[in-house]
């Protein structure tokens, strides 16, 4: 029953191919058997919808007249710094910046009300952004100062580009110490009053292409709101992880690098965010389309939230000191219970990915397909496998003489 | 028939000083459970509270505030969601001590139920989005 991504296009062109979400896909696949739904079936659409901290954007703001050339001196936007280590108007600005006078933790929790990833949501909402720049000057860029107002809409490019996005599978944050802890997997109160939790579970990417079989370099997707495409994989990505019979990792596995145009993205799918006692980052909206090429591929997309395991990780202790050490292993369909049982104890679990919002971007991805606006590319280059050998390491500190 | 109802009073100045609410229940026979008080910078006076009782005593001692000078305002309006920013993640789920955020079982969403909300405010800032406000 073999199918390519151009006959899937096709079909897309003529208004006639089947495109499910990747929740629907489970009773489908169930009612039908796997046979028969992936010869009905074209494309599977996954979605997923949280804080995604390795995220940026660049920005070319157009040149001064006279010239300055932010390269080598300052620039913030909205009081953000921004880094300015390339030519003279090119910017990135990371998500996770802030203000030099944020007081940071100084008072303990901090609250990290406004940095990078609320910069970015503000250009994607069309908002002006105070733009000041200190630079030295040269004979070719004479100018030393510049304080503008900008708007997305003026500057020639603003490119969202986030080197690590939409991670397969994810750490379950609890915390056995005697005190609350303040993390970028949110409040965890002490004696393990609470879990939390960060995935799409079923309707993740990653999750239901557990092998990379069809995501690769140039895979076409739903980003922020608008369209973008991988850009390769995403830093940390670590594919070689313990695996369920079915394939899919029970930790941290693979990671996507995410680029695409912010002027065609929207608030809604970008949203700045603030951890409590952590920082600033940026909750991103990925969707991406699994053509099913194959009963394998449609196999995977069938997971279900019960047969996707977690780590529950001490964020008190084992983390911080970078020990592989976990408390237990506990399934997504537990926690979207309210409850797991750790330790004897009956804990509380909570989200920090918005479920709702990641069934959102299945459907907009589904509707796009169907609309025939969106078709569906073919990789230009797998992503590292199991078999790549690449392994997550460690920093090698060797402490200077 | 009883009632119960969370309520923020509004104290002006020029009656801060005054006792006031412990003559709802001596006059009016009507429970009260402060759930938080605090003088603004203002010097306005702010107290929420649980208030209950027979409803017409209710209507009665709420006659005798307004009178005597106090605004009301029901603790709904005070503690709102931003419907604009909450992304229904459920971070809030767990922070909240009273039980006011639940999630619907079958969208997900997580439903704000501002009749259990007791103003500790400990979800303004533990909501990564910063979609809770208060506006006492």
């Amino acid at each position: 029953m073999a199918k390519t991504i151009a006959e899937i296009n096709e079909k897309i062109k003529k208004g006639t191919a089947v495109v499910v979400t990747a929740e629907e896909i489970i009773g489908i696949a169930r009612d039908k058997g796997i046979k028969k739904a992936a010869q009905e079936v074209d494309v599977v659409t996954t979605g997923t919808f949280g804080p995604m901290c390795s995220s940026g954007a660049y920005l070319n703001t157009g040149h001064a007249k006279p010239r300055i050339k932010f390269g080598g001196g300052r620039v913030s936007l909205n009081d953000v710094p921004a880094y300015a280590g390339l030519a003279a108007v090119d910017l990135f600005i990371g998500a996770n910046a802030l203000p030099d006078d944020d007081p940071r933790n100084k008072v303990h929790p901090g609250e990290f009300n406004y940095g990078g990833g609320h910069v970015i949501e503000e250009l994607a909402a069309g908002k002006d952004i105070r733009l000041v720049a200190t630079a030295y000057g040269t004979d070719c860029y004479p100018r030393k100062r510049l304080e503008t107002w900008i708007n997305i809409k003026d500057i020639n490019e603003a490119i969202l580009f986030n080197i690590r996005n939409a991670y397969q599978n994810y750490n379950v944050a609890a915390n056995t110490s005697d005190t609350t802890i303040y993390t970028y997997m949110g409040v965890l109160r002490a004696k393990l009053g609470n879990i939390n939790y960060a995935t799409a579970g079923q309707l993740s990417p990653l999750l239901n292409d557990p092998y990379y079989k069809t995501i690769g370099i140039g895979t076409k997707i739903f980003l922020g709101g608008g369209t973008g495409f991988v850009a390769w994989h995403g830093t940390q990505h670590n594919p070689d992880v313990p695996r369920t019979e079915k394939g899919v990792p029970t930790r941290g596995a693979g990671a996507l690098a995410v680029i695409g145009d912010l002027k065609q993205m929207s608030p809604r799918w970008l949203v700045g965010t603030s951890m409590l006692g952590y920082g600033t980052t940026l909750t991103v909206g990925i969707g991406v389309p699994i053509p099913i090429l194959s009963e394998e591929i449609l196999g995977y997309t069938t997971v279900t939230d019960d047969e996707i395991l977690g780590a529950v990780v001490d964020y008190a202790k084992d983390y911080p000191n970078l020990k592989a050490d976990i408390l237990g292993e506990v399934s997504y369909a537990q926690l979207r219970s309210g409850k797991v049982k750790l330790k004897g104890k009956e804990v509380p679990t909570a989200s920090l990915s918005s479920y709702p919002r990641a069934v959102e971007i299945a459907n907009v991805l589904k509707e796009w397909i169907a609309s025939g606006k969106f078709f569906l590319t073919e990789p230009v280059a797998p992503l590292p496998g199991v078999e790549s050998g690449i392994t997550f390491k460690p920093l090698k500190e060797r402490p200077l003489e | 028939m009883a009632v119960s109802r969370r309520i923020v009073l509004h104290f002006p100045k020029r009656i801060v000083e005054r006792a006031i609410v412990c003559r709802l229940a001596k006059d009016y026979d009507l429970e009260f459970n402060i759930l938080k008080a605090f003088v603004t910078p203002e010097e306005e006076g702010l107290l929420v509270l649980e208030l209950s009782g027979e409803q017409k005593e209710y209507d009665k001692g709420i006659r005798y505030l307004t009178e005597t000078g106090v605004r009301i305002e029901s603790l709904s309006q005070n503690f709102i969601r931003n419907e604009e920013r909450c992304t229904h993640c459920g971070a809030c789920v767990t922070i909240c001590p009273s039980g006011a955020f639940e999630v619907d079982p079958t969208t997900r969403r997580v439903n704000f139920l501002n009749e259990k909300c007791v103003a500790c405010g400990l979800c303004i800032k533990a909501c990564p989005p910063r979609a809770m406000e208060v506006h006492f």
